[in-house]
């Protein structure tokens, strides 16, 4: 009996082992256990992407519905392209839609706000939304308020 | 301290430097032989399930405590800090990143280096002494085998266990700390915790730098007690080694698996 309760305890160690390994991959990192299928990419071109990183979110009407996959400058433009992982259950995304980065508060992290347009189309894999909002520079914002202050005062 | 001449010194240093290379190369030498040596008689599983008992479920109680207490811990010092920038919803993923990258390896490490590596050391060290080890190999068990092969798989499978557990006591700690006594929004404690922990860079990693440390901690404390020298002194001697060698190893390498896996060079 005594070896029988010992052998049980180790069990039910490993298994606590193994669940709190699980939870950490499934409840903490958020792992998907489908893989990739269950979203799709579309991409979006922004005069200045500053502040935006990898695996910010995108939302919608405050909702979540996908994430910054990966930013790059393209090479031909020289404007920040965005690659934005789109949950497939949102699939009804106009083709005018409108994408914007803004600000979680006044100092917070920069993410993608998407609004809906009024076409009929809707965005498919790989697609790019035309229409996009860069990220809001403070820096830039502060110079043009001194330029008109300086400007009135003449 | 007697008056040594120059030579005398020299030859002193060179002693030095032989004994730490001899006792380098016996503990590879053990190491080899109870991962690889020829199984024979006196293996078996009932064992290896003897030992993670003594090794991992005994650990459980002071693992899951001090888990509790860091997670508690840190989830108010990270509020109090981040309220002044009106971002007290990123409490969360400071908890769940400061655990799985950092405190829940190390600190489950130390904390078995000084609960389970200290005990398996002065056992193997009073086995040595009172000759049992010796009188194995008389009546031809492998005490390799027999006494520190189950003692070292023990180690290396229950500690990332135990730094799973600790890690999710932890981060459950966080959540009760920041959502239920300082009324941090349950959804974003969550929300941005599982936007911002990635399951291969955070959680693997952890995972990786936690199976490194099991390997390190319990490999020190099997040597330490194989090679005491075996009296009383001796033991005690060796106990006192395992534990600063153990924590200054996972200290050290700890530094080097973060700058390899999260310094972007």
């Amino acid at each position: 009996m005594r070896t029988r309760a010992l052998e049980l305890s180790v069990g039910l160690f490993i298994l606590a082992g193994i669940a709190a390994l699980l939870l950490l991959a499934l409840r903490v990192s958020g792992l998907t256990l489908g893989g990739q299928d269950n979203t799709y990419t579309l991409y979006a071109n922004f005069d200045n992407v500053a502040g935006l990183t990898t695996r910010g979110k995108v939302t919608m009407a405050g909702v979540t519905v996908g994430k910054v996959q990966k930013i790059t400058l393209d090479h031909d433009s020289f404007m920040g392209r965005v690659e934005l992982a789109i949950d497939k259950q949102v699939d009804n995304l106009p083709t005018d839609t409108t994408a914007s980065i803004v600000t979680a508060g006044l100092l917070g992290e920069k993410y993608i706000s998407l609004s809906v347009g009024g076409e009929d189309d809707v965005l498919a894999h790989n697609d790019e939304i035309y229409d996009t909002q860069s990220s809001l520079v403070l820096e830039e914002l502060i110079g043009k308020f001194l330029m008109n202050s300086v400007n009135t005062n003449d | 301290m007697a008056k040594h001449s120059a030579l005398e010194r020299l030859q002193l240093l060179g002693r030095a430097g032989i004994d730490v290379i001899g006792a380098m190369g016996r503990s590879g030498i053990t190491l080899m032989h109870v991962l690889f040596g020829r199984r024979g008689a006196g293996t078996g599983w009932h064992l290896l399930v003897r030992q993670l008992y003594f090794v991992g479920v005994l650990s459980l109680a002071i693992i899951v405590v001090s888990g509790l207490f860091i997670g508690m811990v840190l989830a108010l010092q990270g509020y109090t800090i981040l309220v002044d920038f009106g971002s007290e919803q990123a409490v969360g993923q400071m908890v769940a990143l400061t655990l799985l990258r950092e405190l829940g390896p190390v600190v489950t490490a130390l904390l078995f280096a000084g609960r389970a590596g200290s005990a398996l050391t002065a056992e193997i060290g009073n086995m040595k002494s009172t000759e049992q080890l010796s009188s194995l190999e008389m009546i031809g068990v492998d005490p390799l085998k027999y006494i520190i092969a189950p003692r070292l798989w023990a180690g290396f499978i229950s500690m990332p266990l135990l730094s799973a557990i600790f890690t999710v006591v932890g981060i459950w700690g966080g959540a009760m700390v920041a959502v239920d006594w300082l009324g941090v929004y349950e959804g974003s404690y969550w929300g941005n915790m599982i936007a911002s922990v990635d399951f291969h860079k955070d959680v693997i990693n952890g995972m990786i730098k936690s199976v490194v440390f099991a390997f390190v901690v319990t490999w020190i404390a099997v040597f330490q007690g194989y090679d005491c020298v075996p009296n009383s002194e001796g033991i005690s001697r060796a106990t006192t080694r395992t534990v600063v060698y153990a924590s200054l190893a996972v200290l050290g390498l700890d530094f080097v698996l973060t700058a390899l896996m999260f310094g972007d060079f």
